[in-house]
């Protein structure tokens, strides 16, 4: 695997293969020593645009306990916050000599530009791009999903025949859009819940169905429900009229959460916002795998980094891994 | 003044093919077996003659932003591509909104020599959208402006609108409108559909740009004046221009060549060459605007030419600016998307790409007929090549141009200016006779 942008065009061999390894590195991980000596001597760069301790620390983890190398580079209040662009700081990382960069930005399209602009010849790692993919967040939630149904017999499994219901702000996610297609492609079917402001003015080719209504969806019996972030200054540019009136509508509310058939999870990416999208009950519950998700979250990066670093490269979007 | 030239052999529009005499600037005779002593010769035989090209909307960037572009520059990818007149939008820096900028612009402009530079003046002071600008003094300056847009912005305030609409018809003006409502396309990146849903990339809905109109034509239709429609890129557009002719409003618009050839699927590899406002639009949209070109509801192609410096464009999508050159491939990306389909003829490029656009802008000298009598503005193009678009095609400052590497049919061989080659055998000339 060369780099890892998106869900969109990852098939269903390559995202099983991740998903299998990260059932391998997982077993290592409940051993006393976590350390693996595979990518001894390679250097993971994490290129962070944006604020986020969570996903940065998780690959950190992930990168550490494969023995490479990481240097943390926050680019925000850095020589970029003084007008450094993308390519400038490319070409620095390519002359510090990175072998993986792990990306975070603003921007959507950001790391495609990284990896296809010719300024630096690492691998690619999207760890979240503006409004548009967050392929690894995706890989775990799969992960998590096949994990509590499977157990350990998740192996070589794809979703096939389970339905996961996403709700809350499909717009501006980007953990949104990578599960819409990794879930599709791994045959599950999918639901988006959301307010009609905050779902994009035209999802006639996703393969998702659009629902308005929450409880319309939580009758259908999904095996998972999936809440996503509802960013605050979003009231204000009137996706929605007042806090209490997502939280009623849209909110999983401790009644809603315990109507959920038997078995059914209940997932957040985090941070979660307790009381608006996501009551105490729902994320405290049994149901809840909140926590699994950030667990998993490093075997699924240590899977990536692994494909990405160890061994020979090979063309631009995986195939042969 | 000028070298006597004989273009001998040319396909003229509707008539066999002739040879033109051009003396002192001006097209003095047509015929066959005809010659001069001591004149240029021109071989033109198998090359399609047309009146020299007129932009009515291109960014010369000078004053302010040379960096971009000059209008020595600029004039030479005019050339390049066939022009002998361009309009020059006020986005400079400073705004083109006195006389005294426009003057200057108009004065570089006869210094290069490569094609007629129009000055168009801003409607409001800095193109702020706030207080008319000097209108009156701009149209009786040197420059004799005619066409005032805020061009980048759209007169948003219907107020302000109105009364530009209002005050320019005593020097007989038209105000081009850059239709864009500003609140609906707020941090927008492309065009609002399926693919702007799937990249999670700010939409531009279609929507902004009609409803604006909209609300123009009923405006102009109201107090009675001429309204010119930039860049008009949906279904949706064409037919309110459509229903406003019908209705006996004076108003005309304008396509690019890009939104004639190139769908918002481009965006898919967040290459920033494909950015440009308005964005790139759906495959419907293409064939609706390729449409009412061909039908008359959309008067004229301008090229909407933007040059930007490549640190502008070499970035992350939405850091980049917005903007595509394109006087150096107009003629041939028009050749493609309207000859070729068989929805345009060679008499019809001429009223799109030349007599009209001259004729909305008021700049005399330009757009008329190859006839005895007429200024030697002469654009002769090869139909029958095709060449892969590469950046030696490009002759302007700024290489931020969608088409490299893509084939495209033609070639503009020649191209003479008030009767002096500017291009001679595909190639610029450097050093102008006159």
């Amino acid at each position: 695997m060369r780099h890892l942008l998106d869900t969109r065009n990852l098939d269903r061999a390559t995202a099983l293969r991740i998903l299998d390894i990260a059932e391998d590195m997982a077993d290592t991980q409940s051993r006393e020593v976590k350390k693996l000596p595979t990518l001894r001597g390679k250097t993971v760069v994490n290129l962070f645009f944006e604020d986020s301790t969570r996903t940065r620390i998780s690959f950190e983890a992930a990168a550490k306990r494969l023995s490479a190398d990481v240097i943390n580079f926050a680019a925000k209040g850095s020589s970029v916050s003084k007008g450094e662009s993308l390519k400038d700081t490319a070409q620095t990382l390519e002359a510090i000599g990175a072998d993986a960069v792990v990306i975070r930005h603003p921007a959507s399209g950001a790391p495609q530009t990284l990896a296809t602009s010719g300024w630096i010849s690492a691998g690619v790692v999207n760890a979240g791009d503006g409004t548009h993919e967050h392929p690894t967040q995706a890989l775990l939630d799969a992960f998590t999903i096949r994990k509590r149904r499977f157990g350990a017999d998740s192996r070589g499994r794809d979703l096939a025949g389970l339905h996961v219901v996403i709700v809350g702000d499909v717009l501006h996610s980007r953990v949104a859009r990578s599960n819409v297609w990794l879930l599709a492609t791994l045959g599950a079917d999918v639901t988006l819940v959301a307010p009609p402001t905050l779902v994009p003015q035209n999802v006639s080719l996703w393969p998702a169905r659009v629902v308005y209504d929450l409880d319309e969806a939580l009758e259908q019996s999904p095996d998972a429900v999936m809440m996503l972030r509802i960013q605050l200054e979003r009231m204000n540019a009137a996706y929605f009229p007042t806090e209490r009136e997502y939280s009623r509508r849209w909110g999983l509310d401790a009644l809603r959460v315990a109507a959920l058939p038997e078995g059914s999870i209940v997932m957040h990416p985090g941070p979660m916002n307790r009381g608006l999208e996501i009551s105490s009950e729902a994320a405290d519950s049994p149901r809840s795998t909140v926590l699994e998700q950030v667990t998993n979250g490093v075997s699924i990066r240590m899977a990536v980094l692994y494909l990405l670093l160890a061994g020979e490269r090979d063309d631009e979007r995986g195939g042969d891994l | 003044m000028s070298e006597t030239l004989v273009i001998t052999g040319a396909q003229l529009i509707g008539a066999k093919s002739a040879d033109i005499v051009v003396e002192n600037g001006v097209i003095s005779e047509i015929g066959t077996g005809l010659g001069r002593a001591g004149a240029r010769v021109i071989d033109a035989d198998g090359l399609v003659a047309l009146p020299g090209l007129v932009d009515l909307h291109t960014h010369l960037r000078e004053p302010g932003y040379e960096a971009s572009e000059t209008i020595l520059t600029g004039t030479k990818a005019a050339a390049a591509g066939g022009f002998t007149a361009v309009f020059a939008m006020p986005n400079t820096s400073p705004v083109a909104d006195t006389a005294g900028v426009v003057e200057q612009e108009l004065a570089l402009g006869e210094a290069a020599g490569y094609a007629t530079v129009q000055p168009i003046g801003a409607v409001t002071l800095g193109q702020k959208g706030e207080r008319l600008a000097e209108l009156g003094a701009m149209a009786t300056s040197r420059a004799k402006v005619r066409v005032f847009s805020d061009d980048g912005f759209c007169v948003f305030d219907p107020l302000i609108m109105r009364r530009a609409l209002e005050y320019v018809k005593s020097f007989d003006g038209v105000i081009a409108q850059h239709a864009q409502d500003p609140r609906l396309t707020e941090g927008a990146q492309m065009n609002e559909g399926t693919v702007s849903a799937e990249l999670g990339l700010a939409g531009w809905p279609a929507v902004a740009e009609e409803s604006i109109i909209a609300r123009d034509v009923l405006l102009a239709e109201h107090v009675g004046s001429r309204l010119h429609v930039c860049h008009l890129s949906t279904a949706g557009s064409v037919d309110i221009i459509r229903w406003a002719k019908k209705r006996g409003i004076a108003v005309t618009a304008e396509v690019t060549p890009h939104h004639l050839l190139l769908t918002d699927e481009l965006v898919r590899g967040y290459d920033a060459r494909f950015k440009v406002n308005p964005p790139l639009r759906r495959q419907e949209d293409v064939l609706a605007v390729r449409e009412g070109l061909a039908d008359g509801t959309i008067d004229i192609v301008a090229t909407d030419h933007a040059p930007h410096p490549s640190e502008n464009k070499a970035c992350e999508w939405q850091a980049a600016a917005n903007g595509m050159v394109g006087l150096e491939s107009a003629l041939r990306v028009v050749h493609q998307s309207m000859v070729q389909t068989g929805l345009l003829g060679w008499a019809d490029i001429a009223r799109v790409m030349s007599a009209t656009p001259a004729r909305i802008g008021r700049l005399s000298g330009h757009g008329a007929p190859l006839e005895v009598g007429s200024p030697a503005h002469i654009t002769l193009y090869d139909p029958s090549v095709e060449g892969v678009f590469g950046e030696s095609d490009l002759h302007g400052r700024s290489v931020n141009s969608p088409y490299l590497g893509r084939a495209l049919p033609g070639r503009v061989e020649h191209t003479v200016h008030a009767g002096v080659v500017t291009v001679a055998g595909g190639a610029v000339v450097q050093e102008l006779d006159a």
